[in-house]
């Protein structure tokens, strides 16, 4: 499966607050998320954001709480992916739980600016600046989270294991 | 295997675990929130599992907006409390509730040697009384609800040292600011923090419980401490069940082992917007303050209010400052009215809520207006957590809230003792 889309670009350890505000959690529905997705940061993004849209960070993207919230903002208003030096951990799980992929790729942050047009490809890492005509690859999944992204996330990997329990 | 490691494999099938490696860890205690519970429940229906896998492991503790702040917050803890009911998990009502990770140890339910997940990152607060415990997301509880295990990466141990008897006034809070401010906010990251010497060993229960609440600051999964005399004299009155104290091996390994001397630290104050924008309080004295707030999980228990009144016995607060302090669960704040303390506060013109974590995440009760600066005794400084984006946030000990409350800038007690 490939992923295609124009590039958000951001700094270093954009947190979970800018995210999505926790003025904004008394709701858990990822379309209501969505209109306040990186309000506190960049709040013309709801508006210039289209369907398949890349984000592209420098190192610990969604570093702070555990808000799930923050990566169901950012997947229900469309982002297809986020490319970055580094994640923080809690988030890397919630994305990966919830079927938005990540990628880790020093080289693609540094040869992507905002506006470029990216392609990345889930399972391979390959990632593709088509504006720039320059390739990247990023650091493969291990096997365990592989299967977890294979399967759409972890409620449908445990759905599984669970039937092939039989319980 | 080091202590963390010793946990995690006892939790698993295996003899021996090492950094990396993936596994499925057995869970002793789940814990999810009125914010992240719904969620968490809501993915929980997905799986078509009728029932939790053991009602006396599962959690629920309304904080965040509570007593509920508005009509949708009302309606998220209502979806926790049903859900709570209908399960017979455990649940903690407005009026026996507290601060999650302040409750959960003062209630005897997080134990030496357990694994604990919670979707809540402060969940590393555990860490104090030696179990492994960390944050993740409410789908991971949702699952782990189902099952009664968690998929989980083996971290790497950075173990931390403190060497040197900590002087007046320098504590817990000092101690994990300086160190985040040496490492930065990804310096553990995926990591687990031990922290070892004879400044910790000094330190009481509540200062651990300070250190290991704010490892996810560095980014780490954890935050731990090994079980020694003062924990089990804590857990003695309070455990619910017989616990397991585990000890790392003569010969463990860890990623990196850190020491500092920390006998001439003074007290640290941590700039916004990150908790790693650290300085000692002397180069902190020319900032004007308008409120100022003491509690949450990371200073809201007993030695914080201690210490908090102690500085402000006697004195008054600014008259251009709003002090608000929030006692961290019902037992803090009985006990802080059994000794005074919430006397001393109220007639030095503090306001003392009902435990909550309110302004800490900007929920409510003391929500900071456009350009506003606080000095909180909280966790996270980032941009906006309190309120308006254009708000500035300072975190820091009680002793240096409580002076800044009295002085209307930041302060160290010494300049208002
Ligand atoms: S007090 Fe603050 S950091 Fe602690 S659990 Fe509540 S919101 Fe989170």
């Amino acid at each position: 499966m490939s992923l295609k889309g124009r590039a958000h670009k951001y700094g270093a350890d954009v947190n979970t607050d800018v995210i999505i505000p926790a003025r904004y959690l008394n709701v858990h529905e990822p379309d209501e998320l969505a209109k306040h997705c990186m309000e506190d940061i960049d709040p013309d993004f709801v508006n210039r954001v289209r369907p398949g849209d890349i984000i592209v960070a420098e190192t610990n993207f969604g570093c702070g709480s555990s808000r799930e919230h923050a990566p169901l903002a950012i997947k229900a208003i469309g982002i297809s992916a986020i490319v970055a030096r580094s994640f923080a951990r809690i988030f890397f799980r919630n994305a990966i739980n919830i079927g938005l992929p990540l990628f880790e790729c020093p080289e693609a942050v540094d040869g992507t600016e905002s506006g470029d047009l990216l392609e990345v490809e889930l399972v391979s890492g390959k990632i593709r600046n088509l504006t720039k005509r320059k390739s990247f690859t990023a650091r493969p999944y291990p096997d365990f989270m592989l299967e977890l992204v294979e399967a759409g996330g972890l409620i449908e990997h445990t759905r599984k294991k669970l039937a092939e329990k039989g319980t | 295997m080091n202590l963390a490691e010793k946990i995690l494999s006892a939790h698993t099938d295996r003899k021996q675990v090492a950094p990396g490696e993936f596994i499925n860890a057995r869970v002793d205690l789940i814990l999810a929130n009125d914010i992240t519970a719904p969620l968490a429940i809501k993915e929980f229906h997905r799986l078509g599992v009728p029932k939790i896998f053991d009602p006396k492991k599962v959690v629920f503790v309304p904080d965040h907006f509570v007593p509920s702040k508005d009509i949708a917050s009302a309606e998220q803890v209502k979806i926790m409390r049903s859900f709570a009911r209908e399960q017979g998990a455990i649940y903690f009502e407005v009026g026996q509730m507290g601060i999650e990770h302040v409750l959960l140890p003062e209630q005897g339910l997080a134990l030496p040697g357990q694994v604990i997940i919670g979707a809540d990152s402060h969940t590393c607060t555990y860490g104090a009384v030696g179990a492994f415990a960390t944050g993740m997301g409410s789908t991971d509880i949702a699952a782990a609800m189902a099952t009664g295990e968690i998929w989980m990466r083996v971290p790497p141990t950075i173990k931390f040292v403190y060497h040197g008897a900590l002087p007046k006034w320098v504590g817990g809070k000092d101690l994990i600011l300086f160190t985040i401010g040496k490492i930065g906010v990804d310096g553990a990251l995926y990591a687990a923090m031990e922290f070892a010497g004879e400044a910790v060993n000094a330190l009481p229960m509540d200062g651990r419980f300070t250190m290991a609440n704010m490892a996810i600051e560095a980014g780490a999964k954890t935050g731990i401490f090994a079980v020694d005399g003062k924990t089990t004299a804590y857990l003695q009155q309070r455990a619910r069940q017989p616990y397991k104290v585990y000890y790392a091996d003569k010969d463990a390994q860890y990623s990196q082992v850190i020491e500092y001397d920390v006998s001439q630290l003074e007290p640290q104050v941590a700039f916004p917007p990150l908790p790693s924008n650290t300085r000692p309080v002397s180069q902190a004295k020319d900032i004007k303050i308008d409120q100022v707030v003491i509690g949450s999980c990371t200073n809201g228990r007993l030695t914080d209010l201690r210490i908090a009144a102690e500085v402000l016995k006697g004195k008054l607060v600014h008259p251009e400052v709003r002090c608000i302090v929030i006692p961290g669960s019902q037992q803090v704040y009985l006990q802080a009215l059994k000794e005074g303390l919430i006397e001393t506060f109220i007639r030095a013109g503090a306001a003392v809520s009902t435990p909550t974590c309110g302004p800490c995440l900007g929920g409510h009760m003391g929500i900071l207006a456009a350009g506003e600066r606080c000095i909180s005794t909280t966790n996270r400084n980032f941009v906006g957590r309190m309120g308006s984006v254009k708000s500035e946030v300072y975190l820091a000990s009680p002793a240096v809230g409580a002076a800044s409350a009295i002085l209307g800038r930041i302060a160290s007690p010494e300049e208002v003792l």
